[in-house]
């Protein structure tokens, strides 16, 4: 869902951190994106693509880390992985399972070139 | 703004009149330009995303895309797929650590927002559903019956129009529209923005009618105590799981319009099966505006939650 308010924000922190490095040009972008998050990676690529268009990230790399979701058994009191968020406990098919991982949207990293390296327009 | 159903940021109005000049204009060549792919570019995500340069992501189910939606038996999947590769680079750059959350701005103004209802005792309630689930309805029977005992004030967010806003006011309560225009959720900033042009008493309730639209106002916090989804029974009782993320943003579901229960085969036992699976802890309640039935839990709810909305300290947990 609204991937392209998501590549905004992504655009914008990574214009406060390399502004903040002192560096013009981003080589790579480093993105947790959980699977519970409710992100489409590929909408999210696609909005990225335009977004960071004539910005310190233009061409830059996009590299997306997913997180596996994770879930607690209020029966099993287990952490246990999830797909989805309507996912039984693989061990005793309750559905007593609350997320607790994967849910995350991140900015992880960055790889800014160095200062000298300038863009090209 | 969302690719899913083509809301955008611009067209923002507050009772009809346009946001301030304050509120970030479109960037050029990002928003309004056309999106085209440069002649001769070389990929610039790596070999393990290759861009589909101009291509709908739905034309990407044919390509070899470690991103690309699994297509099983008439069925495409977005949800899953193999992790990228993440080839180390050999250059002189510099690799900062930043961690920073992508709704990290929002969440920050919602912060703010939970901090200046707390310090005035104001309970909010953001309350989310698909259109025509009978929000306003519920909101106007929910002020005539705390009439005289709660003051209460109505942020109302709607794509276009001051009907909703109209309706509120005739039962009395102070009404503020929000038109998102193009948007599909409200932010909060949008509702902060609310704050200083509603006259909102001290220990009062707030209740926010989020845009009718039960995927993208998930995601945004806008500084509320809790969540209400109001599911009708005109609807399908699977809703809970085919949009599984409001059901799990909510503290509280509103199984509303129960008065139509006999001229209807839906099975309450099962919607509420369906809804816990998505979120155990969730509180459900039966309602009906019509006949005032279910009424009386509902407004306890309500007292209770207002009798310990005020805490001079700042921020309560804002999300789980």
């Amino acid at each position: 869902m609204h991937e392209m308010s998501l590549a905004e924000g992504i655009r914008s922190i990574v214009e406060d951190s390399a502004h903040s490095h002192d560096s013009s040009r981003v080589e790579r972008v480093v993105l947790e994106i959980g699977a519970l998050a409710a992100v489409e990676v590929e909408a999210l690529r696609f909005c990225l693509e335009v977004v960071l268009r004539d910005s310190v990230a233009e061409s830059a790399e996009i590299v997306i880390d997913p997180v596996p979701g994770q879930g607690w058994c209020m029966q099993c009191a287990l952490t246990v992985p999830i797909a989805q968020l309507y996912d039984p406990c693989p061990h005793c098919g309750s559905y007593q399972v609350q997320a607790t991982g994967g849910t995350e949207m991140r900015v992880r990293e960055l790889m800014l070139a160095a200062t000298h390296d300038q863009p090209e327009h | 703004m969302c690719t899913v159903c083509g809301c955008g940021s611009g067209e923002l109005r507050y009772n009809g009149q346009p946001a301030s000049q304050r509120d970030k204009p479109a960037r050029p060549g990002t928003t309004s330009q056309a999106f085209r792919p440069r002649a001769g570019d070389a990929s610039p995500w790596g070999q393990a995303a290759p861009p589909r340069a101009g291509a709908r992501a739905r034309d990407a189910a044919s390509t070899a895309n470690a991103d690309a939606p699994v297509d099983t038996a008439g069925r495409l999947d977005f949800g899953s797929g193999p992790a990228h590769a993440h080839a180390p680079g050999l250059s002189q750059a510099q690799m900062v650590r930043i961690e920073r959350d992508i709704l990290g701005k929002n969440d920050l103004l919602a912060a703010a927002n939970r901090s200046w209802l707390a310090t005035r005792g104001i309970l909010a309630l953001n309350l989310v559903s698909s259109p025509g689930s009978g929000k306003t309805t519920l909101l106007c029977e929910t002020i005539t019956r705390l009439a005289g005992a709660v003051p209460v004030a109505v942020i109302e967010g709607d794509q276009q129009t001051e009907f909703d806003a109209e309706r509120i006011r005739a039962t009395g309560a102070p009404a503020l529209q929000i038109n998102t225009g193009k948007g599909c959720h409200l932010d909060a900033h949008m509702v902060g923005e609310a704050f200083r042009r509603l006259h909102i008493a001290d220990d009062s309730l707030l209740l926010i009618e989020n845009v009718g639209n039960l995927v993208c106002p998930a995601a945004f916090d806008l500084g509320e105590a809790h969540k209400v989804v109001i599911l009708s029974v005109t609807e399908g009782e699977d809703k809970p799981l085919k949009y599984p993320d409001m059901f799990a943003a909510a503290d509280l579901m509103l199984l509303s319009k129960t008065d139509l229960l006999p001229h209807l085969r839906f099975d309450v036992a099962r919607a509420i099966d369906f809804a816990r699976r998505v979120n155990p802890r969730l509180t459900v309640m039966q309602l009906s505006s019509s006949t005032g039935e279910g009424f009386d839990a509902w407004l306890d709810w309500i007292r209770r939650g207002l009798a310990g909305a005020r805490r001079p300290t700042a921020f309560q947990e804002s999300r789980t």
